[in-house]
């Protein structure tokens, strides 16, 4: 297997915190890798170690075959970051951005030019080509800051939590882009705090928390531990809580978790679901209100670790 | 506005697109100080707000006290203004700390530190866009002299001779406010403390008034500071008589703190963080 990551034990310390504690990951040429945390869990030092912007307190790494430790600058000329925050220039306007970062790649001022309105066409901002960025909303800068990215084509993209923020179809907008990324074949490391996300587009998740590696896999194999979804029901008449608990523990399903209005039940896939809700039904227990989403970072959390995040925080 | 991202442009502009050689080190620093330029045309209040008080001292000083310093405000502001000269691009240096605290604080630092450029490019891109800066500012301060009576008798010549006399002492003096600009945490704090070290430093001159009728310790404070110096030197030459020896002293001096800064700049501007 040809890997374009490879780092064994990677480490890096500040002070007495440890924000990356050993992290032996993998991760295959041209395939999408998601790298799902919660605040803090050390996302934006691992990237930034990758990126050779930090120096490795310890452990090794070889990006596309370059040892992190000692070749920075080949490294360097064939990935892009785009960092957790916005970098770009808010005084500047978004043709202006681009231009820079194209002649400091070294293209002429002429084919900078181009190149910058190429860009602004392909990511949707030709109409915002002249305002200065700091006019800019948190979704087009996103975008001008991928963009950014992708002057020259890199063989790696890094991508720190790129739809942080971003209402839902700016985001829809950003997975669209790493998808086409990831077509030509760059490899992509992005980072995130949903599942969803990780879900949607990456080959391979790795979970981490605290600087540690808590789960690697495909997304298909992290869900088969956590269940498909959760199933949020408000009750009509909360008071008839622990009979419809009841009633699930009778039926079969899994244990409930109460919520304020009601119960949270995982379940492996939608016909479940339904199953739950018919027998509910015939039970004579009304249901107000329900929803099957996508567990969230801290049921996977739950289901890995037996812990929820706040109390692993806490540790 | 409603139309999704199109597949198509975004695959078509990625993949035949081929790879540049990349920039050398002169041109990066030149692109670098392109942008410079570019913050003062959308930004052109950073320029005014340090250039609007030497403005204001100039008149205030030549109209207030000028009669009673010299005379008349006429023949006041012929010693007055090329030191009002030194003070103002003095001053103008701190952006040069303010722009570098800035860039780091909003990431932009990353995206250049992550490219392929010589790594110290972005610095001496910022300083040769300040450079641009002084020089805008020199004809501001220059400008209003004139329409207030001020007579060069060393012609342009000298006049431009002062105002790059002036920029290269102030280019050295940049290489603290970098240091600064990376040691505090905000824009505004950079600010507070290079204003700290520069009020003192352009008053205890004899930038206003011939320190002749100053008690003794501060003449001698005076006497060796490098504004002192720096007004003489840009006197000398905007009235057609050097003062050579200001003029070596400014050089030297220029010297010496560019020697000691600058590597000390450049060292923790590569430190990680
Ligand atoms: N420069 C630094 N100096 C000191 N501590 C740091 C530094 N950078 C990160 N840390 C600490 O390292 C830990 C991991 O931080 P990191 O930014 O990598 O987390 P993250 O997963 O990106 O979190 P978020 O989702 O909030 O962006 C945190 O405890 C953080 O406080
Ligand atoms: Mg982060």
């Amino acid at each position: 297997m040809n890997y374009a990551i490879e780092t064994n034990d990677l480490r890096k310390t500040f002070g007495d915190t440890h924000a990356v504690d050993g992290i032996s990951l993998s991760v295959a040429k041209g395939s999408v890798f998601g790298l799902l945390g919660p605040n803090g869990a050390g996302k934006t030092t691992t990237v930034r170690l990758l990126a050779t912007l930090l120096s490795p307190s310890g452990g090794s790494a070889r990006v596309l075959g370059h040892d992190l430790a000692t070749e920075g600058a080949a490294i360097r000329s064939k990935v892009s970051l785009t960092g957790q925050f916005a970098s770009v220039d808010e005084d500047l306007t978004g043709y202006e951005n681009l231009i820079l970062v194209s002649r400091l790649l070294g293209h002429s001022w002429r084919d900078s030019k181009q190149r910058a309105g190429e860009l602004l066409n392909a990511f949707d901002l030709a109409e915002a080509a002249g305002r200065q960025v700091r006019t800019y909303s948190g979704g087009m800068r996103r975008r001008l800051d991928i963009a950014a990215s992708l002057i020259i084509t890199p063989e790696i993209l890094f991508l720190d939590e790129p739809t942080t923020g971003l209402d839902p179809r700016s985001r829809n907008q950003v997975w669209d882009m790493v998808r086409d990324i990831a077509a030509i074949g760059t490899t992509v490391l992005l980072t995130t705090q949903y599942l969803e996300e990780a879900d949607q587009l990456a080959d391979r998740l790795a979970v981490i928390d605290h600087g540690k590696l808590i789960a690697e896999g495909t997304s298909r194999e992290l869900k088969a531990s956590v269940g498909s979804g959760t199933l949020k029901i408000h009750l009509q008449d909360p008071s008839q809580r622990l009979s419809a608990e009841a009633l699930l523990q009778l039926v079969g399903a899994n244990p409930a978790q109460a919520t304020t209005e009601g119960l949270s039940i995982q379940v492996p896939d939608p016909a479940e679901a339904m199953r739950i809700l018919q027998a509910l039904e015939n039970a004579g227990i009304g249901v107000a209100e329900f929803s099957l989403g996508s567990p969230s970072l801290d049921e996977v959390f739950f289901a890995l670790t037996g812990k929820s995040q706040e109390s692993s925080e806490a540790i | 506005m409603n139309s999704p991202i199109q597949n198509q442009p975004i695959n078509g502009i990625l993949s035949q697109h081929t790879k540049p050689k990349p920039l050398n080190t002169f041109s990066a620093a030149m692109a670098l100080g392109w942008r410079a330029l570019l913050k003062i045309k959308h930004v052109p209040f950073q320029l005014f707000d340090v250039t609007v008080f030497p403005l204001m001292m100039t008149l205030m000083f030549t109209y207030l006290f000028g009669g009673a310093l010299a005379g008349s405000p006429q023949e006041y502001i012929q010693y007055l203004l090329p030191g009002i000269l030194v003070q103002t691009i003095l001053f103008i240096t701190v952006y040069t700390g303010v722009g570098l605290n800035t860039d780091i604080s909003k990431g932009i630092y990353d995206r250049f530190r992550s490219m392929p450029i010589w790594p110290s490019a972005p610095v001496f891109g910022a300083l040769l866009g300040d450079v641009l800066r002084y020089s805008i500012a020199a004809i501001m301060v220059l400008g209003l002299g004139f329409i207030l009576g001020f007579r060069p008798q060393g012609g342009l010549l000298g006049v431009i001779l002062a105002v790059v006399l002036v920029q290269i002492f102030a280019s050295s003096l940049a290489w603290i406010w970098i240091i600064v600009g990376m040691l505090v945490k905000s824009p505004e704090s950079v600010m507070t403390t290079s204003f700290l070290f520069l009020f003192p430093l352009t008053f205890a001159s004899n930038v206003f008034v011939d320190p002749a009728t100053m008690p003794g310790w501060l003449q001698a404070f005076v006497s060796v500071n490098p504004v002192t110096q720096l007004a003489n030197a840009s006197r000398g030459l905007m009235h057609g008589a050097p003062d050579i020896s200001s003029i070596v002293w400014v050089l030297i001096a220029t010297a010496i703190i560019t020697a000691i800064f600058a590597p000390i700049a450049l060292r923790m501007y590569h430190r990680e963080r």
